[in-house]
Parts: C-alpha cells; sequence; structure tokens
C-alpha cells in the first residue's frame, strides 16, 4: 500500500504537518517478522487506534516509537524531523511519554518515585528533592485522580486503577506531545475506565496525539479517530471511524479484508 | 493544638477513629521491621543478661560488642544494596582478606624494605588506607563490570572472585603472617588508645543529637513549604527525645568503660600524676571503628534514601524492565554497587588487620555468610527492591550479639554456628509469614 493511497485524517487538512511519521518499519525476531514495513501516522489533537489480534505485531511496532524495542530498519518522523529513537530516553527527548500493558512502574516505591522514575528533580546540593516531586505528582493527580492520596505508599498496595493513575500522571506531568497508550483500560474496573475515557478526550482537546492500542473494538470506536489494522506484523489498512462499520473492521483484523471487500456470508460468519 | 493546623488542612482526616497503637506507628511513618529488629536485639540482650547472671549488659561488654560488630556492619550496608538490586556477593570475605594482606604488606614490606623508608612514618596509614580502599575499588568495579555488562550470573562471579581474592594472599610472603601494623594504622581499630575518650564522645553525641532534631526540623518545614502532609508535633518531639536519649545513654556506657589499670598506671606515670586509691579512671570512649561504622551508615544510607543512585538501585529491585523504561542506565548502577561493595571491604579490612595489629591468610574467612545474614535479618529481602541500611547495621549486631552471648556462656564455636544458623531461617522464616498475613 504506497503512502498516497491512506486516507487523511478526519478533520486535518493536508499542509498539517503529523506529529509522527513512520514509514516502512521493521522488526524481526530471529527469523519472524513481528513488524513487516509498516508504515503509520498521528496527527495533533488524534486518537489514532491500533488493533489487531495477538501476535499482530501493535505492540512491537509501538515499541520502536517509544524506544523500548528499537526498529531494525525504517523510518520515524517527529514534527516532520527524521529522528533517532534507540533507547527510552530517546523517545522522552521528542516529547513521547508511553503508558504500557504491563504498567512499567516499580512497585517498591511511591507514587512520586514512579511518576518522576528516571528524571528525578534535584535540589542544589544533588539530592532528591521528594518534597517537590511529591507536590507536583499531587497537582497532576488532583486533575487524574481526585481521590488519589496514597503519596507516600509503595504502589505495590495500590489498587489497578491508582497505579494507572500513577502511569499516566508520568505521561501527563512531563507534557507528553505523543502519548502511547498500550491496553490503557485492560486492569481496570468500569468506573476507572471511563476516568481513563474522559482523560484521554481531555488530553485530546489539548492537542496530544494519542496511539491507542486495544483489541477491544468497542473502546478504540468510542474514542479513536482514525483505525490503523495490523495482521501478522503487516498493516492491513487504516480507516477514518466514520467510514467504516464495525464488522467492517473486523473483517479487516480477522481476514485482513478492506471494507466493502468481505461478503455478507463471510461477515455473518464473523458473527459466528 | 495549633500546631497541628496544618496537618488538618492539608489532609482531610480520616474520620476519626480511637487512635491506637497501630495508627500512631502508621501516621508516626516508622519501619515497623526495623522497630522488630530492635525489639529483637532488646530481647536477645535481656536474655543474655538474666542467663549469664549479669555479665551481658556491662559497659565492658557492651563496648566490645560495639568494636566487634562494625567489621561485619560496614559490609552488610554495602550488601544491601547489591541484594536489593537482585544481586550477591560471595566474595566479600575473601576480598576482605586480600586487601587486609595488600594494606599489611604496604606497611610492614613494601614502605619500609621495597622503598627503604622505615617504619611507623607520618604518611604509612594514609599509604596503606588509601592503596586498600583504590584497590577494593577496582576490584569490585571488575566483578560488577563482568556482572552488568558480561552478563554473567553474580553468583558465578563472585564465587570466582571466593576463590580469586584467597588465592592471591598467598602469591605475597608465601601467606606469612604479616605483624605489626603501623602505630597509627593501629588506632583504626579500636583499643583504649584508638577511642573517643570521654570528652570527643560527649561532643559526637551532642553532634548527633542536634542533627537529629535539626532534621526532624528541617524535613518538617521542608514539607510545610509543599503544603504536604506533617506528622503531629508530638510524634515528632517523641521521635527526637528517644533518639537523643538512645544517643546520649550510648556515650555514657561507651565512657564507663575505663582503660586497663596496667595501661591507666602507665599514662599516670608518663603524664606525671599520682594514682588516686583505687587507680586512675580514664574514659576510654566511642572507638575509632564505631565511629567509622556511624560515617559509613550516614553515607550509605544518603545514598540509597537521597540520591539517585540509591533510588535506582530500589527501582532495579523492585521491578527492572521499569528501571529500563525509565531511562535509567541499569548496567551502570549495578557495576556501581559493586565498586562501592570493594571500597566497604577495604575498610572492613583496614578495620579487622588494625584490631588483630597482623594480616593472616584466614582473614575474613566465612564473613560473607555473617554479611549476608546480617542484611537478611536486618529485613533485606531476597526477592530484591526491599531492604534497609540501618536495618543491616541491626542484623549485624544481632549476629555480634548472639555470638558473644554464647562466648559468655560457654558455648563452644560449633554450638555457636548451629545456633546463629537457626536464628537466621527463623529470622527470614518470620519475616515472610508477617509479610503475608499483613498483605492478606
Amino acid at each position: 500500500m504506497s503512502v498516497s493511497d491512506r486516507p487523511e485524517p478526519t478533520d486535518a487538512t493536508s499542509s498539517r504537518v503529523p506529529l509522527v511519521e513512520m514509514r516502512d518499519i521493521r522488526v524481526s525476531f530471529g527469523g519472524v517478522h513481528a513488524v513487516d514495513g509498516v508504515s503509520v501516522d498521528l496527527y495533533p489533537g488524534e486518537v489514532v487506534g491500533l488493533v489487531g489480534g495477538n501476535g499482530a505485531g501493535k505492540s512491537t511496532l509501538i515499541q520502536t516509537l517509544s524506544g523500548a524495542h528499537p526498529a531494525d530498519s525504517g523510518q520515524i518522523r517527529i514534527g516532520g524531523e527524521d529522528v533517532v529513537i534507540s533507547n527510552p530516553r530517546d523517545a522522552r527527548i521528542h516529547g513521547i511519554e508511553a503508558i504500557y500493558q504491563t504498567l512499567a512502574l516499580a512497585d517498591n516505591i511511591d507514587a512520586a518515585g514512579n511518576v518522576f522514575l528516571g528524571r528525578e528533580l534535584l535540589t542544589r546540593s544533588g539530592s532528591l528533592d521528594d518534597s517537590a516531586m511529591a507536590s507536583a505528582t499531587q497537582r497532576v493527580m488532583q486533575r487524574l485522580n481526585p481521590r488519589f492520596k496514597n503519596l507516600k505508599t509503595a504502589v505495590k498496595s495500590l489498587s489497578g486503577g491508582q497505579r494507572q493513575s500513577v502511569a499516566i500522571a508520568r505521561a501527563v506531568h512531563f507534557n507528553a506531545k505523543i502519548l502511547i497508550m498500550d491496553e490503557p483500560t485492560a486492569a481496570l474496573g468500569p468506573a476507572e475506565t471511563g476516568q481513563v475515557r474522559e482523560l484521554i478526550t481531555q488530553l485530546k482537546a489539548e492537542g496530544v496525539g494519542i496511539f491507542l492500542i486495544s483489541h477491544d473494538i468497542h473502546d478504540v470506536f468510542d474514542l479513536a479517530d482514525r483505525i490503523s489494522v495490523m495482521l501478522q506484523g503487516k498493516l492491513v489498512g487504516t480507516v477514518n471511524k466514520s467510514d467504516v462499520t464495525k464488522d467492517e473492521v473486523l473483517a479487516m483484523i480477522i481476514m485482513g479484508k478492506q471494507p466493502g471487500q468481505a461478503s455478507v456470508e463471510e461477515i455473518a460468519e464473523l458473527h459466528g | 493544638m495549633t500546631e497541628n493546623a496544618a496537618t488538618a488542612t492539608a489532609v482531610p482526616k480520616a474520620p476519626s477513629e480511637r487512635p491506637s497503637w497501630r495508627t500512631a506507628l502508621t501516621s508516626a511513618e516508622l519501619d515497623t521491621r526495623l522497630l522488630g529488629t530492635v525489639g529483637a536485639i532488646a530481647v536477645i540482650w535481656i536474655g543474655f543478661h538474666i542467663w549469664s547472671g549479669g555479665d551481658f549488659l556491662t559497659a565492658r561488654n557492651l563496648w566490645n560488642l560495639s568494636v566487634q560488630s562494625t567489621s561485619i556492619a560496614i559490609m552488610a550496608t554495602g550488601m544491601v544494596l547489591i541484594i536489593v538490586s537482585r544481586n550477591i556477593d560471595l566474595s566479600v570475605g575473601s576480598l576482605l582478606g586480600f586487601l587486609g594482606y595488600v594494606m599489611a604488606m604496604v606497611q610492614t614490606q613494601w614502605i619500609p624494605k621495597t622503598f627503604d623508608l622505615g617504619y611507623d612514618r607520618w604518611y604509612t596509614w594514609i599509604v596503606a588506607l588509601a592503596v586498600g580502599l583504590v584497590l577494593g575499588a577496582l576490584c569490585g568495579l571488575l566483578q560488577g563490570f563482568l556482572v552488568a555488562y558480561g552478563k554473567i550470573p553474580a553468583f558465578i562471579v563472585t564465587l570466582g572472585g571466593f576463590l580469586v581474592w584467597r588465592g592471591l594472599i598467598f602469591r605475597f610472603k608465601k601467606g606469612q603472617t604479616l605483624t605489626p601494623m603501623d602505630k597509627t594504622f593501629k588506632l583504626l581499630g579500636g583499643g583504649p588508645k584508638g577511642s573517643l575518650g570521654d570528652w570527643k564522645s560527649w561532643l559526637l553525641g551532642g553532634l548527633a543529637c542536634a542533627a537529629i532534631v535539626g532534621g526532624i526540623v528541617f524535613a518538617r518545614r521542608r514539607r510545610q513549604r509543599y503544603e504536604l502532609a506533617v506528622r503531629a508535633t508530638w510524634i515528632d518531639a517523641t521521635l527526637a527525645t528517644v533518639g537523643c536519649v538512645v544517643v546520649l545513654a550510648a556515650v555514657l556506657v561507651a565512657n564507663r568503660y575505663y582503660w586497663p589499670p596496667n595501661l591507666a598506671t602507665q599514662y599516670a606515670q608518663d603524664h606525671g600524676i599520682t594514682e588516686p586509691a583505687g587507680g586512675l579512671k580514664i574514659s576510654t570512649g566511642i572507638a575509632y571503628p564505631v565511629v567509622i561504622l556511624i560515617g559509613v551508615t550516614l553515607i550509605i544510607t544518603y545514598l540509597a534514601r537521597r540520591r539517585r543512585f540509591g533510588r535506582y538501585v530500589y527501582a532495579i529491585g523492585g521491578n527492572p524492565p521499569a528501571a529500563e523504561l525509565g531511562g535509567i542506565n541499569t548496567r551502570r548502577i549495578i557495576m556501581f554497587t559493586f565498586m562501592l561493595m570493594g571500597v566497604l571491604c577495604a575498610v572492613s579490612a583496614a578495620v579487622q588487620t588494625a584490631r588483630l595489629d597482623s594480616a593472616v591468610t584466614n582473614l575474613g574467612v566465612q564473613n560473607e555468610l555473617d554479611v549476608i545474614s546480617a542484611a537478611v535479618i536486618g529485613g533485606t529481602s531476597f526477592s530484591g527492591g526491599v531492604g534497609t541500611i540501618p536495618g543491616a547495621v541491626l542484623g549485624a549486631v544481632i549476629m555480634q550479639s548472639l555470638r558473644s552471648g554464647m562466648v559468655l556462656l560457654n558455648f563452644d564455636s560449633p554450638t555457636q554456628d548451629i545456633v546463629v544458623g537457626i536464628v537466621l531461617v527463623a529470622a527470614v522464616g518470620l519475616d515472610s509469614m508477617l509479610n503475608r498475613r499483613r498483605a492478606s
């Protein structure tokens, strides 16, 4: 699929520069092509849902952007400029923050310590400025999860939703321009899921670009502007949410069929 | 209470329950595990005191206990960081032996004989110590490099170190005993002359009290400035009082241990003092090795709790991938923990050789087991991410209390090993049982 075939983002004019352009990204493990020549992009204030079955390569693709696992080949442009992202520090320099499926928190450290992990605030003498970090965390939390009070306890004793708040607080505090959310609601109950959805809407309004990875098609349909579908390491296609039905996206995910290509019988079969 | 106004505005209090010990302890943010260790020491001390018919809690025995605990305690502070970051160092006993031997070579062979500069020069102890510290850092760095960058398990690297460092001792003078140590160097090991004496001990105690009070006030101000919750005033006041009382009691005990009569008589003659009836009573005070241990504990605690390095050590132990994703250079941090361990082995080696006034080939044998036990009894967890420096120091005191108490009771050495072994396993078993109960 060539670049020109790709649908333009809903409310973006062609003159707008994408926040992120990933071109022809390839990652292989041993002989397996986990990501095989995938190209996606992301505009400011946009949510792009990245969907696909288990092992479709969506997490691996996104790890090349977050620096957790550098790409073997391909190009990444941030704000129109070529960049090299070989570790999480590089990603952060470009305003990329990631919230991982596995919640990358140090369980034995408190909320503030986790929010600032790797980017601690220091006093003039170079010691950790715990009070300043706790205070900043408290401020971010007031916005994310006002009931959050356990600033001083190790995050292992927090609930799934509170832990997720800590992970998100990290991204919010450092003013991420590009946010990667890998299954952000997988560990959460309904109320907490609602909170995360609200937050995504809020960040979007502030112009943050969000890659939302999920295997829950309903989540993606509610939140995303565009949907990129992956199957067996390849991009099946990217569609505007408003142009497609859930069934059509399901057909892309499962059979790799473009919208309109799947027959009525095949769609019926999806619903088994 | 007007002082509590800040507390009340900063955190809306939970519906007030009847104040219990548990809530008081929680709001004091005290480490309950650490308190448990202190409690265990109290039980052991009082138990031995009764069993030995009043011989344990004497100034003399406690002073000796303080000196005997230092070598293991110094190394245990570094071992905490190693175990917290999910590694292990089995080489510390051998490395201590090797470094002690090298420092002894500097004083007894290389400076006086090889360079023909004579004995007991003003710089001898400094050179010996510096050589030991630098060599310790290099040995640790090498092991840390192999673990962090060579990706060889720490168990294997330091098991190799365990054999290599011990073996290297025999490359010098075929492993003969080296003695005596430099006059000044010897003071590092304690003894009547290697101690602070009366007024300097009080001065140190006074400074410690000022630091305790100042630290609590400073932390309080800082939290208030950021409008964070502060502890109730009475809790801070109690903590400060308890801290100061403990410090001053320790100084009092150390000062109640007097020089041996023959040394005191010698001193009286040298200074033209006529001895009063019953002999001259000269306070020994806090021993230099204990002063060194206090310094090491403060420095390592500061590194562990207030510096990025320590924060990263704990983050790596808590969740290694999270630390990596946080952009932490985990390998460099791991390498540095081993280097620090090497430096601490050198400090302990200096204390032990100075105290023995000689270097022998079996110096530090089995120390790795005592050091690891001290860290673990003090609350360091092998699953990583958990452990405190003061806990490990108290763990070392527990180990030494058991040994010295059993010596008082004339237990033979194999029996001592059996008891210490059982205590170690029981302590860890109890700890993990309590943890499970706390979690559920």
